[in-house]
């Protein structure tokens, strides 16, 4: 059988990645970066903020997107120092930090939210 | 066939020079390129920002505060509006370039490039709607 290789999944988890990310992360960057801080509209209160996060469907969404954003910046990036340094010979090494910072981070999302009950 | 095929001992140098690593400033195309390419570390900078406000909440009341405070310290908040551009980048580039990642087909017709960007910029919209529902006007 013919070595199958693992490129087209990643690219899927890419693309998936950029849909979910594109959709939902600038509102919140929004949100939480900018009018929040600055007091352009007051932030949830804890209790309103710890109900909304504590539902179930909102941690299974935000896992997926946690997951799918990770795994999209990690793919992402590893072709930007492929290509914008060509750095091809750190090949591996590479790899194994993009993916395996993003596995480390999803674990860690995965961690966090599943506690959050 | 008595010949043999000779062959240069020392192959030639191919005539191709090496792009410089400075290849991406020469053309606004290929900025925009890298730009869209550089989203990715905001991106996981954000994924990471928001894990920490999940922990700082699961943590309690005072540390929310305590996030909240963190939230206000210049230098985040310079990190986060240059998160913001970036991220409005990917968003934007991303919607223009879905019609030609998705060619759908109607029977024998194909559905209009601009259809697919409307709908996924619909889908942007709603996204963002139902989080400022969630979050600012419940």
């Amino acid at each position: 059988m013919a070595k199958r290789s693992l490129e087209p999944i990643l690219w899927l988890l890419f693309s998936a990645g950029g849909v979910a990310s594109a959709l939902l992360v600038p509102i919140l960057v929004l949100l939480f970066g900018l009018a929040f801080p600055l007091g352009w509209v007051s932030p949830p209160s804890y209790e309103h903020l710890h109900a909304v996060l504590a539902h179930p469907l909102t941690r299974v969404v935000l896992f997926g997107v946690f997951l799918l954003s990770l795994i999209h910046g990690a793919h992402r990036f590893r072709f930007t120092l492929y290509d914008g340094l060509q750095i091809k010979h750190l090949n591996e090494l590479i790899n194994l930090f993009c993916y395996g910072g993003a596995i480390v981070l999803s674990i860690w999302a995965g961690y966090l939210l599943w506690r959050l009950a | 066939m008595s010949e043999r095929p000779t062959y240069t001992e020392y192959h030639p140098r191919w005539l191709r020079s090496r792009p410089s690593t400075y290849w991406w400033l020469k053309r606004r195309a290929y900025l925009s390129f890298i730009t869209r390419e550089l989203s990715s570390i905001f991106i996981a900078w954000f994924v990471v920002y928001l894990l920490l406000l999940v922990r700082a909440v699961s943590r309690g009341d005072a540390s929310y505060q305590q996030f909240l405070a963190w939230s206000r310290h210049p230098v985040v908040m310079v990190l986060n509006v240059v998160t913001l551009f970036f991220v409005v980048f990917h968003a934007v580039t991303w919607f223009n370039l879905a019609p030609r990642a998705m060619v759908v087909h109607l029977g024998k017709k194909r559905l209009p490039p601009s259809l697919i960007s409307l709908s996924n910029y619909g889908a942007w919209v709603a996204a963002t709607a139902l989080v400022l529902w969630l979050l600012v006007w419940s």
